[in-house]
């Protein structure tokens, strides 16, 4: 049984749906990478599955549960984390603060989370008094994901981590996603950088017009002529 | 279909009134016809401004007030004792005073033409206000003391046609919302309403308190009407019954007149180009000021003309009153009730918002008598269980309109959000 | 000296009273405004209804015969009265804002909602108490503290009364309270998460249901403190709060809508200038009046008193039109 299994998704923000059945499986080893053109559906992907927007047909199965439409503070106490894309930080919160709200649903001593969390980006150990607001961009990434581990997820959703991140960071922040799934949690990811995020992928998909095209391992997807052709430029 | 809706909804309100008119007998609901009159033109003055523009208006009880002070100066006689007096060579300085510090602030707030910059300039502009504001006071001061105790007690009217003083009332309305639109339409919804409600605060305190200019609480009557007033028609051999009945028809016809006229082109503006903009501006300003439409500009227009409509319409309401009377406004009977009858009648509809306050008014009016009736009920009753009766039944029942709006309005956004007529969105095909 | 000491009394004692009181209800505001991002304009009444909630409390007590010459009975059920108006503020959402949240209104609606609740707690109230004026020391007096200054010559003395003592003694415990629970508590920073993104807030699974039913929960006690103060301090009056309410927006905005602190300093700010414009400054240039070029006016303030609110508005148009965030930009809450 795979961690989180997706059938025949469809979904939007009401209106047309976005989404026309998507399938994806993920199991807890795997790093998962989305990629597809612009308005291929990628970013709605994760935000269904967090229940930030409308399923109306298909299921999202985590563990073995549906958990369609669930609402954030139902999935997180589950194992699902969620990064955003954009501010994703409380900019007027401490680094610390920032990790505490991402422990916010679990009531035990979470210390030794923020010490792990700490370990896997020491910069952000540094800095933990400092506002999130006046971190670097790639410091306030490290921020948001490492809020999103403070809940000791199974599988953590990241909406394009390298966004906006100049290419020396983009790779930093690629390192530290493959040492997160080192450390046994799950990733599920929406990348703009497809080529090099399909490298280090063990499950691929790509998405146009709000279905699967392709699905494979990254190094199949990217060894594909097709796909080269049509979604990695060349 | 919406066409239906509109005319059976009128034509329940036609009967709602004909119902109270019964009850209540011609005079009163004449009355009671004429001030809703009235009041639908400031309604459809709000609705220019939020349900076309999305301008957040919370100081409209400000530009009744304006319209109240205009009418009562263009009209009421003129007071031979104060131009007879010192006080228009003194209010004649103090007007220069002003004018001079004005040209100082101005001044100041262009210094930087003169190589005066960054926090000079601002320290300058300070400054000039500081010293225009001294000046001004140094000859206000004493002028308003001299007319308020020898010079005639106030500056009174000039003794024009009533009809006049409307158009002043417009005009005046016109210019302040010139200035409050100028220094606010750049602020947010929810600040533009704090703003404009701090401004209209200011605008009564000064009316209130400027006993040379207004008599503030000392309160001015009788301000005459445009059209004969029942003594005028008493002498003419009408009884006195009728003749309050006849008065009141032919002030109401020159109202349903004046709004007749502001309907006829607001609606047309609002079917036009420029309402297009309008609804394209409030429904994406950005959007619409990336295609190069001038959005400030636009929001000013109409702040201005939603503001004229609400002056002309508080200068009526107190040629109508015959009683300019600072210290009888209130936000929630000149500014709230407003909101509540642009909200239950339709935002963006003008049908909807002559609608809603006509509807509101009459609500609002008769909520009082209603719930004294209602008491009396319970009184009677609660004597009869030995309980003993209700006390001030009177003053008790007259602010059960208060509660009485405000649970209409809070069925309205619950329940009619769009309102009774709501606008009509024409998708372009 | 002796003029000193009257500058004192009238300004310093009275800014820093009439601080307290916009302090706590800018509070209420600004937390409202942070978390569900509308100007509650009801808020005002909510103070009202808080007071007469105190009020009621306080007739009840005396009548039972629990009083204290310590302390006046509208302090004694103060804590009752915070807790009651809580239930109240909850009880409001839940009937009149969480509906239309649910249907997604904007923050506009559910400020015009405001304006509705505001009118039916104003009719409510004076349905019960009619529109006089009434007063929590009908029975009990008063009590004025008159503290000598130990200098020669000087014949005043620093003159404040019992409750407003116990008013700035409140203010300060409920601010550092306040200020502990944001900074500490887990459900305080939460608030202030969401305060500052609601919607990573969500996705970070903090119950935002239970945060609005906290932020509800403050901002009516709060605003219970606070009418219940201006009650004590002046007079209970159906109105009261709605001469207030604006004054206390001035505060919360001046502060930067949203922030706890700054709503404190804006509260504080506006009470002082209300304070320092109606001041007579006559009476500190008289004893200089020999070394000064021009005569003395009898009365020399700011602006007559009976502008003493416009002081309020005017800062409030002044402050939106420089810095509509607050003149504590940057600052965070």
């Amino acid at each position: 049984m795979a961690l989180l299994e997706i059938t025949d998704l469809v979904g939007g923000y009401g209106g047309a749906p976005i989404l026309n059945g998507v399938n994806l499986a993920i199991e807890q080893s795997d790093i998962g990478v989305i990629v597809g053109p612009n308005g291929a559906g990628k970013s709605t992907t994760l935000k269904a599955i967090f229940g930030l927007l409308k399923v109306t047909g298909g299921s999202i199965r985590f563990m073995g549960e549906e958990i369609q439409n669930a609402l954030p503070d139902r999935l997180v106490p589950k194992g699902l984390s969620f990064v955003p894309q954009e501010k994703n930080v409380f900019v007027s919160m401490s680094v610390e603060e920032n990790l505490e709200m991402g422990a916010f649903t679990r009531r035990d001593d979470f210390s030794a989370t923020m010490n792990w969390v700490y370990d896997m980006f020491p910069v952000l150990r540094e800095k933990r008094r400092q506002p999130a607001g006046e971190l670097s961009g790639g410091q306030r990434q490290m921020v948001a994901m490492g809020r999103a581990l403070m809940s000791q997820p199974k599988l953590l959703l990241l909406d394009e981590p390298s966004a906006g991140l100049s290419p020396r960071y983009v790779l930093e922040i690629f390192e530290q996603i493959v040492k997160v799934n080192a450390a046994g949690v799950a990733i599920l990811m929406v990348e703009q950088n497809a080529r090099q995020a399909l490298a280090f992928a063990s499950r691929g998909f790509v998405l146009a017009t709000g279905r699967n095209r392709f699905t494979g391992t990254g190094q199949e997807l990217i060894a594909d002529p097709e796909v080269a052709k049509s979604f990695l430029g060349g | 279909m919406t066409l239906h809706r509109t005319a059976t909804l009128f034509a329940g309100l036609f009967v709602l009134f004909t119902v109270i008119g019964l009850f209540l007998g011609a005079a009163n609901i004449s009355l009671l016809l004429v001030q809703s009159f009235a009041y639908a033109l400031i309604a459809l003055g709000l609705n220019i401004q939020w349900g076309y523009g999305g301008l957040f208006n919370f100081g409209i009880m400000g530009m009744l007030m304006l319209g109240g002070a205009a009418v009562t100066f263009v009209s009421f006689p003129v007071n031979a004792a104060f131009w007879g007096s010192d006080g228009p060579m003194l209010l004649g300085r103090a007007l220069l005073a002003f004018a001079g510090g004005f040209v100082l602030v101005w001044g100041a707030r262009h210094a930087d033409r003169v190589g005066v910059r960054g926090g000079w300039k601002t320290a300058l502009t300070v400054l000039a206000w500081i010293v225009a504001y001294i000046v001004y006071r140094s000859q206000i001061d004493p002028a308003a003391a001299y007319i308020e105790t020898e010079g005639g007690g106030w500056i009174g009217g000039l003794g024009l046609h009533p009809v006049l003083g409307w158009v002043f009332g417009g005009v005046l309305a016109a210019g302040v919302a010139f200035v409050v639109g100028r220094i606010c339409l750049g602020l947010r919804t929810d600040y533009l309403a704090i703003a404009t409600i701090g401004i209209s605060e200011i605008i009564r305190a000064l009316l209130k308190n400027m006993d040379w200019l207004t008599r503030g609480t000392l309160t001015v009557s009788p301000i005459p009407w445009p059209t004969p007033i029942p003594q005028n028609l008493q002498a003419q051999g009408i009884s006195i019954a009728d003749s309050f009945i006849y008065a009141r028809l032919g002030f109401l016809s020159l109202v349903i007149v004046i709004l007749a006229i502001a309907f006829f082109f607001v609606q047309r503006a609002y079917g036009g180009p420029w309402g297009r903009m309008m609804r394209a501006i409030r429904d994406n300003h950005v959007a619409a000021a990336s295609m190069g439409k001038n959005v400030t500009r636009r929001q000013l227009e109409i702040f201005i003309l939603g503001s004229v409509l609400m002056g002309i319409g508080g200068a009526m309401l107190v040629s109508f009153q015959q009683i300019y009377d600072p210290g009888a406004y209130q936000p929630i009977n000149h500014t709230f009730l407003i909101w509540v009858m642009v909200i239950v009648g339709g935002a963006g509809n003008n049908w909807g918002a002559v609608f809603g306050a006509l509807l509101i008014y009459i609500t609002w009016m008769i909520s009082d008598p209603v719930a004294q009736w209602l008491f009396n009920g319970i009184s009677g009753w609660s004597t009869d269980m030995g309980w003993g009766p209700i006390p001030e039944i009177q003053s008790r029942a007259s602010q059960m309109r208060v509660f009485v709006l405000g649970v209409v309005i809070t069925i309205a956004l619950r329940y009619a959000p769009r309102g009774l007529i709501p606008e009509v969105v024409k998708r372009e095909a | 000296m002796n003029e000193l000491i009257f500058f004192f009394n009238n300004v310093v004692v009275a800014g820093i009273v009439l601080g307290s009181i916009y302090a706590v209800g800018a509070i209420g505001v600004t937390l409202i405004f942070g978390i569900l991002r509308f100007a509650h304009f009801a808020h005002g009444d909510m103070m009202t209804m808080g007071a007469f909630i105190a009020f009621l409390l306080a007739m009840a007590a005396t009548a039972l015969g629990i009083t204290t010459p310590l302390v006046p009975t509208g302090f004694l059920v103060l804590p009752i009265a915070m807790f009651l108006a809580a239930g109240v503020a909850l009880g409001l959402d839940k009937g009149f804002y969480a509906p239309l949240r649910k249907r997604g209104a904007r923050p506009v609606t559910l400020l015009i909602a405001s304006i509705g609740v505001t009118l039916i707690i104003q009719g409510l109230i004076r349905l019960f108490f009619g529109s006089g004026t009434w007063s929590f020391f009908e029975i009990e007096t008063k009590q004025l503290i008159r503290i000598p200054v130990p200098l020669e010559g000087v014949t005043r003395t620093i003159n404040f009364t019992q409750p407003q003592l116990l008013m700035v003694i409140c203010t300060a415990i409920a601010v550092l309270a306040l200020h502990v629970f944001l900074t500490r508590s887990r459900l305080g920073k939460a608030m202030r998460a969401m305060a500052d993104n609601a919607d990573l807030a969500q996705v970070s699974g903090i119950n935002t249901k239970l945060v609005v039913r906290v932020t509800w929960v403050i901002a009516g006690a709060l605003a219970a403190m606070a009418g219940t103060m201006l009650a004590l301090d002046v007079s209970l009056k159906p109105d009261l709060a709605f001469n207030i309410v604006l004054p206390i927006f001035a505060a919360a905005i001046v502060g930067g809508l949203g922030q706890s602190y700054g709503a404190i300093a804006g509260g504080f700010l506006i009470g002082f200038a209300e304070t320092l414009s109606i001041f007579n400054w006559s009476v500190l240039l008289r004893p200089l009046a020999n070394a000064l070029p021009f005569e003395v006016p009898a009365t020399l303030a700011i602006v007559p008193t009976e502008y003493k609110l416009t002081v309020a508005f005017v800062i409030l148009v002044v402050v939106l039109l420089w810095r509509p965030t607050g003149i504590f930009k940057g600052a965070s809450s």
